[in-house]
């Protein structure tokens, strides 16, 4: 087994002209928090994409070089949907699938073959705690989870990423639509998922890297600008004065 | 302050004669169908009862009902909308939620969305050519509601991609994000949740199929043909059959010394189906978007 959860090598990724990953290539490590910050049109959600091979769903887009899972090149994977199921991934808008809050987080299992009830419910109950949602909807699973509000959709979204119990947990932009003290919540949850799984944080809030990251990659317009120990990419000298300037506001 | 300037009054001048127009041409748009639908319940005043629905055509068409009109009517909307349903429904989610874009694809679409211009006339050639000829089907309902089925289908094709297209793209790819199939997609979260888009477009080309003559013409209706009444298994589908459109094209045309109600009374039935069809469509529609879930 490699030292590496993910590693992405020589990684070339296109929208019809437009090159949006331009030959990346680092390794993510197990059961670390990797943050990966950079301004808009960096590439950071289509590389999150190329893990778990939804970028083959995006019209016109092509992928050059490779991304291994557990040191196995994600193409050649023989269980595209195992592949998926080992990869939690966490959108920046959360989406409520139209189903109940019990249907939205026993999805995955289903899809997967799961029919006890007694088992779903015991998933169930335990990702809707690691999301730090079951307390607000434990009365309610029968409920709409498109009724939620977003900050809640947003955990509903964590607690099915988690259902299917993934080994990389992705994360978009989690805190995109939910306020400061529900951000906070969700991450201490993920202080303690560290424990059981490795973490890719994207965000563009490099603070929150700042907190909770313990390496940090920084793209910038496609291309790796630089990944090291967040201390030393929030330090006064990181490698890149391009990583300087954008984690101290100074563009960006 | 806030006394009127000369602009300010040229501006409520302009919003009131706006809004007249636009109620005018409203007004102008719906009194036609009021009038239409008042004049022709007028006519057929007289004739309408359960026993003109359920009695067939006597004396060279000039008394009884429209029993077997009505009947072959109904074979041949329900026999061709069997036939265009499945086909148009799963060649739409193949268009919306599998096919890549390509040439080919783009081809296809094109091709649906001129197919659906096509005037009813030359289907009614093509299923002449194709069915009744080729086939060796001759003139019979199978014919005429395969024809019908041809014309409806590229219009179910059209609204099927549609209601598929305004499922939003985030649902499909949360799906996907868990591990699901395109079909674990489609199945679970994709058609429940445009069934309802789906049925009312199926809907509304009943009335289509029920009001079109050419097609039908062409394939498998016929003057007349003695039906026993009461019967609902009167047409085999190798007949031809009666149909109201094309009955009430011939008795208007073809019959001298017609009593007056008559093709009225036929126009109402027809309209009937149509309306009560469409009503139906309206029904669904709202009770299925009650339970739409975003």
């Amino acid at each position: 087994m490699s030292d590496s959860k993910v590693e992405f090598v020589d990684l070339r990724v296109r929208y019809g002209r437009r090159e949006a990953l331009k030959g990346v290539t680092f390794d993510v490590r197990h059961h670390e928090i990797l943050g990966i910050i950079g301004p808009a049109q960096s590439g950071k959600t289509t590389l999150l994409k190329t893990i778990n091979r939804t970028i083959e769903n995006v019209p016109g887009a092509v992928v050059a070089g490779t991304v291994r899972v557990d040191g196995e090149d994600v193409r050649q994977a023989r269980d595209l949907f195992g592949l998926r199921r080992k990869i939690g991934m966490v959108a920046p808008l959360p989406v409520g699938l139209p189903l109940s809050i019990f249907d939205n987080v026993a999805f995955a299992p289903r899809m997967a073959g799961i029919r006890d009830r007694h088992d779903l419910e015991r998933r169930v109950e335990s990702c809707l705690r690691q999301a730090a949602l079951w307390d607000e909807v434990k009365d309610r699973l029968s409920s709409l989870g498109t009724k939620l509000s977003g900050g809640q959709q947003q955990r509903l979204t964590i607690a099915r990423a988690l259902s299917h119990d993934p080994e990389v947990l992705c994360l978009d932009e989690f805190s995109i639509a939910i306020d400061p003290v529900t951000t906070m919540r969700i991450e201490d949850v993920l202080r303690e998922l560290r424990s059981k799984m490795t973490i890719i944080l994207v965000t563009n809030l490099v603070q929150q890297a700042r907190r909770l990251a313990d390496r940090t990659a920084f793209l910038f317009n496609g291309e790796l600008a630089e990944i090291d120990a967040t201390e030393v990419i929030f330090s006064d000298r990181p490698a890149s004065r391009k990583t300087y300037e954008y984690v101290n506001g100074i563009f960006g | 302050m806030f006394q009127a300037t000369r602009l300010s009054r040229r501006k409520r001048y302009s919003e009131v004669v706006a809004q007249t127009i636009f109620l005018a041409m409203t007004l102008m748009m719906v009194l036609p169908l009021v009038f239409i639908v008042a004049y022709l319940f007028y006519e057929a005043w007289p004739i309408l009862s359960w026993e003109f629905l359920s009695t067939v055509p006597k004396h060279g068409m000039r008394a009884g009902g429209i029993w077997s009109p009505l009947l072959g009517t109904l074979y041949l909307v329900v026999i061709s909308l069997a036939v265009a349903t499945p086909i148009g429904v799963l060649a739409a989610v193949f268009l919306n939620e599998y096919a890549r874009e390509t040439w080919f694809t783009r081809i296809i679409n094109l091709a649906v969305v001129n197919l659906a211009g096509v005037p009813s006339i030359v289907h009614a050639l093509f299923g002449l050519g194709a069915f009744v000829l080729f086939a060796h089907l001759g003139k019979s309902i199978l014919a005429a509601s395969l024809t019908l089925a041809i014309m409806t289908l590229p219009v179910i094709i059209a609204s099927t991609k549609e209601a598929l297209a305004s499922v939003p793209m985030a649902f499909r790819e949360a799906c996907w994000n868990v591990g699901a199939t395109r079909w674990q997609t489609i199945w679970h979260v994709v058609l429940p949740n445009s069934i309802s888009g789906i049925l009312t477009g199926v809907i509304l080309q009943v009335s289509r199929a029920a009001g079109e003559t050419a097609p039908i013409m062409f394939t498998g209706a016929v003057f007349y043909k003695a039906i026993p009444e009461g019967k609902l298994f009167a047409y085999g589908l190798f007949d031809q059959c009666m149909a109201l459109s094309m009955h009430l094209f011939t008795i208007s045309t073809q019959v001298p010394d017609l009593p007056k109600a008559l093709p009225y009374g036929t126009a109402v039935v027809l309209l009937g189906v149509v309306l009560i069809v469409n009503a139906m469509a309206i029904v669904l529609r709202v009770h299925l978007r009650s339970r739409k879930k975003w």
